[in-house]
C-alpha cells in the first residue's frame, strides 16, 4: 500500500513538471496572451497574411540553372554527450555513452539516438532509436521511428514518437512514447539544462523519467514509473568539440522496478561518480 | 554545389584563441610569381598592385598565405590578397579578361557597378560562372565614379581572399582636391575551411560567441540593481531563447581583422606631410563583420557612401557594414595617427596608421566593452505602425517577428549609442542634388529579413532562396522596397543592377546607396527604377547569412 502511495506522489510529480514545461512551450509557441511579447514567437499565420509569392508574376528562374547554396546541401553532425567512465557507491566501474547523430537538411533530419553502459567490453544495456525528424516549429521536432533495447536482458522492439526542441529559459527537451509488441507500452522524459560559470565553464544538470504501461519481468521492469535518473556535470570547453567533464548521477528506482531491484540484490537508489568527455564534430 | 576545399596544413594548438595581432610580416608569402607592380599613388606603395587603363588581364588562383603564423591556401587575383586595386575613367569603356587557374569554378562580381547584367558576374544569374581554365571577357562602359570593389560571387571564395578595390575617377577629373589618396580595405582572414565553419555553426550557432551572460554577471547585476530587477532584465531573452550578446555570428576567435591585407601587427602605413589633406576610400570587403571606424585625434568628412557623392558631414567614428564603402577627406597635423576599425562585437580590430614617416605607429585605444542589444533591438518601436508578415513566417525557418518595428534612420547601432563620440547614421548622410531618382513610387514591395538562430538558418519571408520565387519588378517602374528585419541582427541587404535610393522615415529621398544595412527590429524603405533589363541578384551580403538562403533573384523585365 505504501509504496503504492509513493509511486502515485512520483508519477504526479513527473507529470505535473512535464505539463509545467509543456505548457511553457504552448504559452511561448502561441505568443504571451496579454503581454508585449504577444505573437512574436510562433503562432500560426492570420488569414490576411501577406503571400511571399505575391511578387513572382508567374516568373520562374533561369534559363541559366539557378544558384544551389548551402540551405539546400545535406549535412550531417554528431554530439557525443556523454562518454564517461563510472564509478558505483560500492566501487565498481563500467563506462557509457549517449550521443545523437543526424544527416540531412536543415528542416527535415534522419536521427539516431544511441545510449548505453559497457561492462567488461560488453554492452550491459544499450537503447538505440534510428527516427525521422521533421522541424515543426522554430524550435522543436517531432520525430517518428523504431527503438532497440539491447544488452543482457532479452531484447525488445519499440515504434517511437516524440518530440525534441529547446523550451523557454533554455530547457533541452526530449519526450518520446513507444509502442512494442506484445501490448507494451513506455515513455521517456528527459530534460538538460546549461549555466554558464565562464565561457568555457558550464554546468550542466539533466534529469531522466521513464514510464511503462505494462510489468516487463523478463527486463525486471515495473509498470508506471520506473526509474529516474537527475545528474550533475561540470565540463570545460577545451574547444567548443573538445570538453572534459566530471559530474556525479543519483539514480533512483521505482515501483515493481524497485522490488526487482531489491530481489536480486541491487540497490534501488544509486550515486555514481562520473568523469568523461563531452565530444561533438 | 561543390565547394572549393583548400589544401590544409593540421591546425595547431588548439587552445582558446585569443585575439591575434596577426603577423608583422603577414600576408602573401611574396616570390612566388613576379608580378609587374605599379607605383601607388603620391605616398606609400599600397600591397597590392594598382592596375589603370581600359585592358586588364586578372589571373584567378591559389597563393600561400601566413597571416597568423600558420600557412594557409587563399584563392588570389594576381597572386594578393587583396585582389590588385583597379583605376578606370568615367566614360571609358574597359575590358577584363578574367583567367580562372583554380581547379573549381568561380566568378567575379563588380560591386556597386551599373552595367549589362551579362556581366554581373553572379553564376546562374548572369552567366554559369567561370570554369577551370576558361578566360571570360567582361566589357562594359564605366558610367560613373567613385570608390567601389569587385569580389568573387562564388562559394566560400570572397572569405579566402578574392576582393579588390576600385577607383573610378570622374571624366571632368577629380573635384575633391586632397594631397594624397588611398584605398583603406577592411577584411578578415580565417585559417579554417570556411565550410568547416558553415557546419560549426550549422551544430552549434553561438559557437563564436564567447560573451554570453554568464552567472557572475547575474550575480553582479543582483548586487547592483537588486534580484528582481535582474531577473527583469533576463526574463523576456529567456523567455524567447534568444541571446542579448549576439552581435555577430563570427567573432576574432577565428579572424584576423585585416587593413588593407595587412594584421594589426603588420601596421599598414599611409604617409602624409603634415597640412596634407588625405582622401580614405574606406572599403569593408568583410565576409561577416561590421567594423566601427574611428582615427583618435581626427575627425573625418565624410564625402561619399557607396561610391556616391554625400554633403560633407564630419564626424568622429561611422560604423561600415559588409559591402559598404565610405570616403573621408582628414587634415592631419600630428606625426602619427592610428586608424582603428574595432569589430561590432568588440572581440578584435584592425589597424593601420597614417604618420609622416613609414614604420611609425601611434597609441592603438582599447576594445570597447562589447554592448549588449537592447529592447527596442528587440521588440521596435512599440507604438508604431503593424507589418504585414509573411505567411511563410510562421513556421520553423524564423524564429522571431517583429510586428511594429522602428523606422527611425539616426540610430548608430548598438555598441555606439552612449559612447559620447559623434558617429555618423544614415540620417546624417544626404545625396548631393541631382544623384537621386524620382520621389515618386508606383508601388510597393514589402519584404522581410527573418532567420532561426538556434538552427543557423536565414531567409526572406522565411523562406530560404531554394524555396523562394523570383520576384518581378516589372521594367521602367519606380518601385518602393520596404524592409522589415525580424531578426536581432544587422544586415546589409545588397540588390545588385540598379541604385537603392533610401528614404527617410517622413518619405523624402535621403541618400543614394546600393547596400543598405537594416538594424535589428528597424524598418527602411528605398526607392529602385527598374531600369535595368535581366536577372539580379538580391542578398544580404553576410556571407553565410547569404549562403543560407538570404538570397532572392530579381527579375526586370
Amino acid at each position: 500500500m505504501m509504496s503504492k502511495l509513493k509511486i502515485i506522489r512520483a508519477i504526479v510529480t513527473v507529470v505535473i513538471g512535464t505539463m509545467s514545461v509543456w505548457s511553457q512551450c504552448a504559452i511561448a509557441e502561441d505568443g504571451m496572451g496579454g503581454m508585449s511579447m504577444d505573437g512574436m514567437q510562433g503562432g500560426s499565420a492570420p488569414p490576411d497574411a501577406r503571400d511571399p509569392h505575391a511578387h513572382a508574376d508567374g516568373y520562374d528562374f533561369g534559363p541559366i540553372p539557378r544558384p544551389r547554396m548551402a540551405d539546400e546541401a545535406m549535412m550531417a553532425g554528431v554530439m557525443i554527450n556523454r562518454l564517461e567512465r563510472v564509478q558505483t557507491r560500492d566501487n565498481t566501474y563500467f563506462n557509457a555513452y549517449e550521443l545523437q547523430g543526424h544527416i540531412g537538411k536543415d528542416y527535415e533530419r534522419l536521427v539516431l539516438k544511441a545510449e548505453g553502459e559497457i561492462d567488461g567490453g560488453k554492452i550491459h544495456e544499450a537503447r538505440t532509436e534510428l527516427l525521422w525528424s521533421h522541424a515543426t516549429s522554430a524550435y522543436w521536432d517531432a520525430q517518428l521511428g523504431v527503438r532497440n533495447d539491447s544488452g543482457d536482458a532479452p531484447g525488445r522492439n519499440w515504434l517511437a514518437l516524440g518530440m525534441q526542441g529547446l523550451a523557454p529559459y533554455w530547457f533541452e527537451v526530449d519526450v518520446t512514447a513507444y509502442i512494442g509488441d506484445r501490448g507494451r507500452t513506455a515513455l521517456r522524459l528527459s530534460a538538460e539544462y546549461e549555466l554558464l560559470f565562464t565561457q568555457k565553464l558550464i554546468l550542466q544538470p539533466r534529469i531522466e523519467a521513464n514510464f511503462y504501461g505494462v510489468e516487463d519481468a523478463e527486463r525486471e521492469i515495473g509498470a508506471g514509473l520506473s526509474n529516474v535518473i537527475a545528474g550533475l556535470r561540470l565540463r570545460y570547453e577545451i574547444r567548443r568539440e573538445f570538453a572534459p567533464y566530471i559530474g556525479v548521477d543519483w539514480s533512483g528506482k521505482y515501483g515493481a522496478t524497485a522490488d526487482y531491484a531489491t530481489l536480486t540484490g541491487a540497490n534501488t537508489h544509486d550515486t555514481n561518480v562520473v568523469a568523461g568527455l563531452r565530444v561533438w564534430f | 554545389m561543390t565547394y572549393k576545399r583548400t589544401k590544409q596544413h593540421v591546425l595547431p594548438n588548439l587552445q582558446r584563441r585569443k585575439f591575434l595581432e596577426g603577423l608583422v610580416m603577414g600576408g602573401v608569402v611574396l616570390g612566388l610569381a613576379p608580378w609587374e607592380y605599379a607605383v601607388a599613388l603620391q605616398g606609400n606603395a599600397t600591397p597590392a598592385q594598382v592596375l589603370s587603363g581600359t585592358e586588364f588581364d586578372l589571373t584567378i588562383g591559389e597563393a600561400p598565405v601566413n597571416f597568423t603564423g600558420a600557412s594557409r591556401m587563399a584563392t588570389t587575383i594576381n597572386g594578393s590578397v587583396p585582389a590588385p586595386t583597379l583605376h578606370w575613367r568615367e566614360g571609358e569603356t574597359v575590358t577584363i579578361r578574367v583567367t580562372n587557374r583554380l581547379i573549381s569554378s568561380t566568378s567575379i562580381h563588380w560591386h556597386g557597378i551599373i552595367l549589362d547584367t551579362k556581366m554581373d558576374g553572379v553564376p546562374g544569374l548572369s552567366y554559369k560562372g567561370i570554369a577551370p581554365g576558361e578566360t571570360f571577357t567582361y566589357r562594359f562602359k564605366v558610367g560613373q565614379a567613385g570608390t567601389y570593389w569587385y569580389h568573387s560571387h562564388t562559394g566560400f571564395q570572397e572569405q579566402l581572399g578574392m576582393y579588390g578595390a576600385i577607383v573610378i575617377t570622374p571624366a571632368a577629373g577629380e573635384t575633391i582636391q586632397v594631397e594624397r589618396d588611398y584605398v583603406v580595405t577592411l577584411s578578415e582572414w580565417t585559417d579554417e575551411d570556411p565550410m568547416r565553419v558553415m557546419k560549426k555553426l550549422k551544430m552549434q550557432g553561438d559557437y563564436y560567441n564567447f560573451n554570453q551572460p554568464t552567472v557572475g554577471q547575474f550575480f553582479k547585476d543582483v548586487s547592483k540593481d537588486g534580484l528582481s530587477s535582474a531577473l527583469d532584465d533576463r526574463k523576456m531573452w529567456n523567455d524567447m531563447r534568444m541571446s542579448p550578446m549576439d552581435l555577430a555570428d563570427i567573432s576574432a576567435q577565428t579572424y584576423t581583422y585585416l587593413m588593407n591585407g595587412t594584421a594589426p601587427a603588420g601596421n599598414w602605413n599611409g604617409i602624409f606631410k603634415p597640412g596634407e589633406k588625405v582622401r580614405l576610400r574606406f572599403i569593408n570587403s568583410a565576409a561577416m563583420s561590421f567594423f566601427d571606424v574611428r582615427i583618435p585625434g581626427l575627425k573625418m568628412t565624410v564625402v561619399q557612401a557607396d561610391g556616391q557623392p554625400v554633403e560633407p558631414v564630419t564626424v568622429d567614428e561611422f560604423r561600415i557594414g559588409a559591402a559598404e564603402t565610405y570616403d573621408v577627406i582628414v587634415t592631419p597635423k600630428d606625426e602619427a595617427y592610428t586608424i582603428f576599425a574595432q569589430s561590432m562585437d568588440r572581440s578584435g580590430y584592425a589597424r593601420g596608421t597614417l604618420s609622416t614617416n613609414p614604420g611609425m605607429s601611434a597609441a592603438i585605444p582599447a576594445l570597447d566593452k562589447a554592448e549588449p542589444l537592447s529592447m527596442g533591438d528587440m521588440m521596435g518601436d512599440m507604438g508604431g505602425g503593424h507589418v504585414h508578415h509573411a505567411s511563410t513566417e510562421y513556421g520553423p525557418s524564423v524564429d522571431m517577428r517583429v510586428d511594429s518595428p522602428r523606422t527611425n534612420i539616426d540610430d548608430p547601432g548598438v555598441g555606439l549609442r552612449y559612447n559620447e563620440r559623434r558617429v555618423l547614421t544614415y540620417a546624417d548622410l544626404k545625396s548631393v542634388s541631382g544623384v537621386m531618382g524620382p520621389a515618386k513610387a508606383d508601388m510597393d514591395i514589402e519584404v522581410h529579413l527573418t532567420g532561426n538562430m538556434e538552427r543557423y538558418t536565414w531567409s526572406i519571408d522565411g523562406l530560404e532562396f531554394g524555396k523562394s520565387t523570383p520576384i518581378h519588378f516589372p521594367f521602367g517602374k519606380r518601385i518602393r522596397v520596404i524592409y522589415v528585419n525580424d531578426t536581432m541582427m544587422s544586415h546589409p541587404m545588397h540588390l545588385h543592377g540598379m541604385w537603392s535610393d533610401l528614404e527617410s522615415p517622413e518619405g523624402k529621398l535621403q541618400v543614394r546607396k546600393h547596400t543598405i544595412v537594416v538594424q535589428p527590429a528597424q524598418s527602411v524603405s528605398f526607392l529602385v527604377s527598374a531600369d535595368a533589363l535581366g536577372r539580379w541578384a538580391w542578398h544580404c551580403h553576410l556571407m553565410f547569412h547569404m549562403d543560407s538562403g538570404m538570397f532572392r533573384e530579381v527579375v526586370v523585365a
